[in-house]
């Protein structure tokens, strides 16, 4: 089992035309992922890896009944997808664009909260449950299956922490990227809960950085509701306050969102906190034998 | 991005707020004129990106226009925080009969916005949050409707105004508020905002940053910005679609990935050394980014060597590889360089390297190690 896509995810691909869409989407059919159409205003009948296009994804709704949907369109014109997705009816959003502005994302979030729908990102490389379905810009075949959720804010951070705890023989149920900006669709606490109730998920990796306090709500949420062993890591450590670290939400303003705090109030919820990436590997395999 | 006290006020200004309006000057000779333009009591305020102005000696009160001149003379020049103050803004004297602070940012936990409101006006909102919070007053603002009218009132009754004072509160903390979700602003701040002797409010002193994400569709505020404030080389690295921030260490870093870039930087700690810089050279690295970011770290004189971190997902080690030998052709780089290459195509790309006399490790720990001895 996993959490959110599997092999019985049907895909959609809003801008599947575009240079970045159609690109991962032939990416994400090669790795298996079921990717039953794509979207682009103008770009009805045409195909992309063997995917039909549609011009709205009401259309789409209606001739392929996807149940997921990604996002590769313009910041600009981003939150408009987002909105077309959910206000379709569309239960989960993955948003991989970067750049989206914050003013704009605000509604964003109330309004598919509002809608009962589920946004991933955006500004995240997506998710996996490897072997089953790819959904995102991650290379697949670092990825193995097995038992350990993974959650991150970070795109390559995560793929360094996979790579590791694929070569040291522990596979992913999901690996889950949230994304890096200050407003994001799904939080660690939210895929923290789904990894506690996935029964094929024995352990939980969540990787965090400097900026805003959602590894604090983690850890507070870790110590209430997760039985599961949890090994963390956070980036950032050597970050200078003030300063923007890539990520539009990875910043320590006021004095608050460092990597010490993050790390203090993870240990605190018992949280095994690696003090680098290779590091995890060990510590998630003597978690799972001290259980 | 961030602009000076002057350009907030502006905005304000332009959103209907009170401010107190007053005038820019560079030398100590336009200081004492606007001083003697704007008659009697004057304050002195250095202009510069950064808080802490008047412990730092950046603001002073000027009764003539001589001591207007001279205080410009003293502030002019100064270093405050790292920041050299190359402008003052000259402002009027006022009759303050109460101060409070006002603000208007992000709640991130919340995703929402939130205003903030204290009658301790005039210290750092982060001292009052932290030695007081009860001394802050929030209103979340419903993400769809914004601020309501009511909850400005409430702030406002809940500062303990009277009921002839809350009117013009509500009234500036509303349009405060405009002015932060107009403007894409990711703070929007008046500290203090006075209720003056003959019971008007004004803005004293305001400041705001905006959302860089947003600036495209905000060419004035984009016009506001001052180089002199800014780190050339990171306002440069951005035009190549280069994150760059500049450190304090020897050990140069070049990145694929925000967060694999912050955890570079702290390999380089846990191994002894000093990192000079955080650097996301995007998803591409072609030679052409690659030969961009090498420039960009040799730019700076403290680095001793260099450690090239990239993890080959989408983008492959060989393509990387092939960057990185091309970008040595068109850069001279002085100092021992460390790569370490994994993920997709990383063999073929370590074999590219090894023909151009670069060897790759494998590992992040190993690098990292290899570039503090190589520094040292």
């Amino acid at each position: 089992m996993s959490i959110l896509v599997d092999s019985g995810t049907r895909l959609l691909v809003q801008g599947i035309t575009g240079r970045e869409g159609s690109f991962h989407t032939q990416q994400m059919v090669e790795y298996g992922t079921n990717v039953v159409g794509g979207v682009t205003p103008g770009g009805k009948g045409k195909s992309v890896a063997g995917a039909p296009v549609f011009d709205t994804v009401a259309a789409a709704v209606e001739a392929v009944r996807p149940n997921v949907s990604i996002i590769y369109v313009p910041a600009r014109f981003a939150p408009d997808a987002i909105y077309e997705a959910v206000d379709n009816g569309i239960p989960l959003v993955v948003c991989i664009t970067e750049g989206i502005p914050v003013a704009d994302m605000v509604p964003v979030h109330a309004h598919v909260k509002a809608k009962g729908a589920r946004l991933l990102g955006p500004n995240c490389p997506g998710l996996i449950t490897p072997g089953e379905a790819k959904v995102g810009i991650m290379p697949g075949f670092i990825h193995a299956p097995g038992p350990v959720g993974l959650v991150s804010r970070s795109g390559t951070l995560t793929y360094e922490v996979v790579d590791a705890l694929s070569k040291a023989g522990l596979g992913q149920s999901t690996a889950v990227g949230i994304g890096g900006d200050p407003v994001i669709g799904t939080s660690f606490v939210d895929v923290l809960g789904l990894f506690q109730d996935d029964p094929e998920t024995e352990a939980i990796v969540l990787i965090g950085e400097i900026g805003g306090s959602d590894e604090e709500e983690a850890a507070r949420f870790v110590q209430h509701h997760v039985t599961k062993p949890v090994v963390g890591f956070v980036a950032g450590r050597t970050a200078p306050p003030g300063k923007r670290m890539g990520h539009a939400g990875a910043i320590i303003s006021g004095g608050t969102g460092t990597a010490a705090e993050k790390v203090a109030a993870l240990e605190a919820a018992g949280v095994h906190v690696a003090d680098r990436p290779s590091a995890v590997p060990g510590l998630v395999r003597a978690a799972m034998a001290g259980r | 991005m961030n602009v000076h006290e002057y350009q907030a006020a502006e905005i304000l200004a332009r959103h209907g707020i009170p401010v107190n309006v007053g005038g820019v000057a560079t030398t100590p000779d336009e200081a004492a004129e606007l001083a003697a333009k704007a008659g009697g009591l004057v304050a002195v305020k250095s202009q510069v990106h950064t808080g802490g102005r008047g412990k730092a000696g950046g603001i002073k009160l000027a009764k003539t226009p001589e001591q207007a001149r001279a205080a410009a003379e003293q502030i002019l020049g100064l270093d405050i925080r790292g920041h050299t103050v190359r402008k003052l803004l000259i402002a009027p004297g006022v009759d303050i009969a109460r101060e409070f602070y006002l603000g208007v940012v992000l709640d991130r936990p919340r995703r929402q916005n939130v205003l903030m409101a204290s009658a301790e006006g005039g210290v750092e909102i982060e001292q009052v949050a932290h030695e007081h919070p009860e001394k802050i007053i929030r209103a979340l603002a419903d993400p769809m409707l914004g601020l309501q009218a009511w909850q400005a009132r409430e702030v406002g009754f809940r500062l303990g105004l009277a009921a002839e004072q809350v009117g013009g509160f509500a009234n500036i903390a509303q349009r405060l508020y405009a002015a932060y979700v107009a403007e894409d602003a990711t703070l929007a701040e008046i500290n203090p905002l006075v209720l003056t002797g003959s019971g008007d409010w004004v803005a004293l002193d305001s400041k705001m940053s905006f959302d860089d994400n947003a600036l495209f569709r905000h060419p004035a505020t984009e016009a506001m910005r001052d180089m002199d404030e800014e780190n050339a080389t990171e306002v440069d690295a951005k035009h190549s679609g280069i994150s760059f921030v500049k450190l304090d260490g020897t050990i140069g870093c070049i990145v694929n990935g925000a967060g694999l870039a912050m955890a570079t930087m702290d390999a380089v700690k846990l191994h002894g050394g000093e990192p000079a810089n955080f650097l996301d050279v995007g998803g591409g690295a072609s030679a052409g980014q690659v030969a961009k970011a090498f420039s960009l770290v040799t730019a700076d004189p403290n680095v001793r060597a260099i450690l090239i971190n990239i993890f080959g997902g989408i983008t492959r080690g060989d393509v990387v590889a092939q960057g990185i030998t091309e970008a040595l052709g068109h850069v001279a780089v002085n100092v021992p360089i460390v790569v370490r290459l994994s993920g997709t195509n990383a063999a073929e790309g370590k074999q590219i390297l090894a023909a151009a006399g670069l060897t790759a490790v494998d590992s992040m720990d190993e690098a990292a190690a290899a570039a503090v001895r190589a520094a040292a």
